[in-house]
């Protein structure tokens, strides 16, 4: 069982990408389950989503506690949120960010790296104040954690993306290539 | 069969496009909004040949949909604890009317305080109104028992209105593979609906859900009553039926482990999921407990629960809901059951996960502990877990 924590502010998309990181798992031939934070939504607001992934059915139904993995939409949240809290050791933490992962300071786990906002704003994705990052940053999981390949990724994103279906996989595949693994 | 992603809520709306509904009248609350979102969606796509009914408040919902169903067609609607709550006197109308609706409920928790999260109080605070009553412990199981449920409640021997109850964002909002059947298994599976009751027909002129007088109220209850107990047959009919022809397996109560079991954990909708993963690792440290999941509320499966905890020392029922001045529905009708009888087990209730409360292994670890004394030693026969009592007790002056 792998299970995936993203951190976003409402309106961002976090929800939509826990769910399209759960169809592009099903896809790949895992099983998979995507729910958000039951949390009464407002934007801007901190909000969490969550994926599971397993090679069996999945009966499991409390929330994630310790993910195995962390994806960061807003890096503005760090300051706000412990978004490590409860990631298991080792686990990978990728943040949408201008910096490198050597610019963070998170002992005892894999930091990634990918400039979501930029590449979004590259592709149209949203506007220069609330660009929409959730495609870029699936691109850039596929990259770190590897679990999920990217031709699924961009297969869900095309299937599933509200709009701009093309540019968002675009954005995805761009991201891919350009994400910054620190270790 | 394809299997697609689907949340809880879209499994009731395609349940019911798959059943072609023809008549959808329903008022969106949270966490069951999807539900009419999503067939209006089909309807505006052409998918789906409905007539969708946007209503003023689930009471005129709930009525709506008894008028259409008096006219003779398929009703689908859905809604979620308060709006339940709100259709409280109407639906004792469908059920003695016999109208065989069937509805959707994203079960969640009633005000006050204010909470949208999940437990079973809204459709147990419903459980006298005359509804067949479902859980589902997952969005598999919401499309087939939402499907299954037309057939059920449609049957003649039954004619009663059906709830079909998917937990609160756990599973409403939760997106997980579903096998979708072909539109024309399901079709061949539940039939075009022949209501064999008077309609409302401006040619044939006729009184529906008239004066029923001292000399025949009583009558009609006992029609209720018997359609209530030879529902129990339907359901096992169309449970048996289903399996043969989707390959998925129904029962109205659905015991886990227990053949050696001395400790029986009792489950409703998505908690049993979790609930048999921590009963397979408890399995692994030797410890003999079983899982019971019951599917069938109403009926309450009586005979069925007999027979699975036959020889099982101490029942502990796990419920989403509170009768307070007594404690939980479940346990009630399952003490009830053994009332009669000379062997029976000691049932224990714990009282979890209201209001959202999210269930952990932590959660069954206590209720295990506390069935492994009552083994051994008498223990309350109602127990709040995960509740922070020394804080109630010193609001409520008691320390």
């Amino acid at each position: 069982m792998y299970e995936v924590r993203f951190h976003g502010r409402g309106g961002q998309g976090a929800v939509t990408a826990a769910n399209i990181l759960a169809i592009a798992a099903m896809k790949q031939g895992f099983y998979s389950q995507a729910f958000p934070y039951f949390g009464v939504e407002r934007r801007g607001a901190p909000v969490q989503a969550f994926t599971r992934i397993d090679d069996k059915r999945i009966d499991l139904r409390m929330n994630v506690y310790n993910p195995d993995a962390i994806v960061v939409l807003d890096p503005t949240l760090m300051a706000v949120v412990d978004v490590t809290k409860g990631l298991k050791e080792g686990g990978i933490i990728i943040i949408n960010t201008s910096k490198k992962p050597e610019d963070f300071d998170f002992p005892g786990f894999k930091v990634a790296t990918v400039n979501a906002t930029e590449i979004a704003l590259n592709h149209k994705l949203g506007s220069q104040a609330a660009p929409i990052v959730n495609t870029a940053i699936l691109g850039a999981y596929s990259r770190a954690v590897g679990n999920v390949k990217i031709d699924y990724i961009l297969e869900a994103i095309r299937e599933n993306a509200p709009a701009k279906k093309e540019e968002n996989a675009l954005a995805a595949k761009d991201a891919y290539e350009k994400t910054v693994l620190g270790w | 069969m394809t299997k697609i992603m689907l949340r809880g809520n879209e499994s009731i709306a395609y349940a019911f496009k798959l059943a072609r509904v023809q008549v959808i009248p329903a008022y969106p609350i949270t966490p069951s909004t999807l539900v009419p979102e999503k067939i209006s969606e089909f309807i505006a796509n052409g998918e789906m040949k409905a007539e969708f009914v946007p209503v003023e408040s689930e009471h005129s919902a709930i009525s709506a949909a008894i008028g259409a169903s008096a006219k003779g067609v398929r009703v689908g609607t859905a809604t979620a604890s308060q709006g339940l709550a709100l259709m409280h006197e109407v639906l004792f109308i469908a059920s003695g009317m016999r109208l065989p609706i069937v509805m959707g409920i994203g079960n969640r928790a009633l005000s006050a305080p204010i909470n949208i999260w999940c437990d079973h109080q809204d459709m147990m605070a419903q459980r006298d109104a005359g509804w067949l009553q479902f859980y589902g412990e997952n969005n598999q199981e919401g499309l087939d028992l939402g499907i299954m449920a037309f057939k059920i409640a449609e049957d003649n021997r039954v004619m009663l209105p059906a709830m079909v109850g998917l937990d609160a964002f756990v599973l409403t909002h939760t997106v997980e593979p579903v096998e979708m059947p072909e539109q024309s298994e399901v079709d061949e599976f539940v039939g075009e609906f022949k209501p064999n009751y008077v309609t409302l027909d401006p040619d044939k002129p006729a009184t529906l859900g008239s004066f029923g007088f001292p000399e025949h109220y009583m009558e009609f209850k006992f029609g209720q009553w018997v359609a209530m107990e030879r529902a129990k047959k339907v359901i096992d009919e169309v449970f048996k039926e289903f399996e043969e022809k989707f390959g998925r397996k129904y029962r109205k109560v659905n015991p886990e482990f227990v053949e050696d079991a001395d400790i029986v954990l009792v489950t409703m909708g998505s908690m049993s999921g979790t609930a048999r993963e921590f009963v397979k690792r408890m399995r692994g440290k030797g410890k003999k407990v079983g899982l019971l999941k019951i599917t069938t509320f109403r009926p309450f499966p009586k005979e069925e629960l007999i027979e699975a905890l036959k020889g099982v020392k101490v029942v502990a029922v796990m419920e989403r809901n509170i009768s307070f001045g007594f404690g939980g529905a479940v346990y009630a009708e399952l003490g009830a059951t053994f009332a009669n009888l000379k062997e029976k087990p000691k049932i224990v209730d714990f009282i979890v996960g209201l209001g959202g409360r999210d269930i952990t292994f932590n959660t069954y670890q206590a209720v295990l502990d506390l069935a492994e004394k009552a083994l051994k030693e008498d223990v309350d026969e109602v127990n709040w877990i995960d509740v922070n009592k020394e804080a109630v007790y010193k609001a409520e002056g008691l320390q």
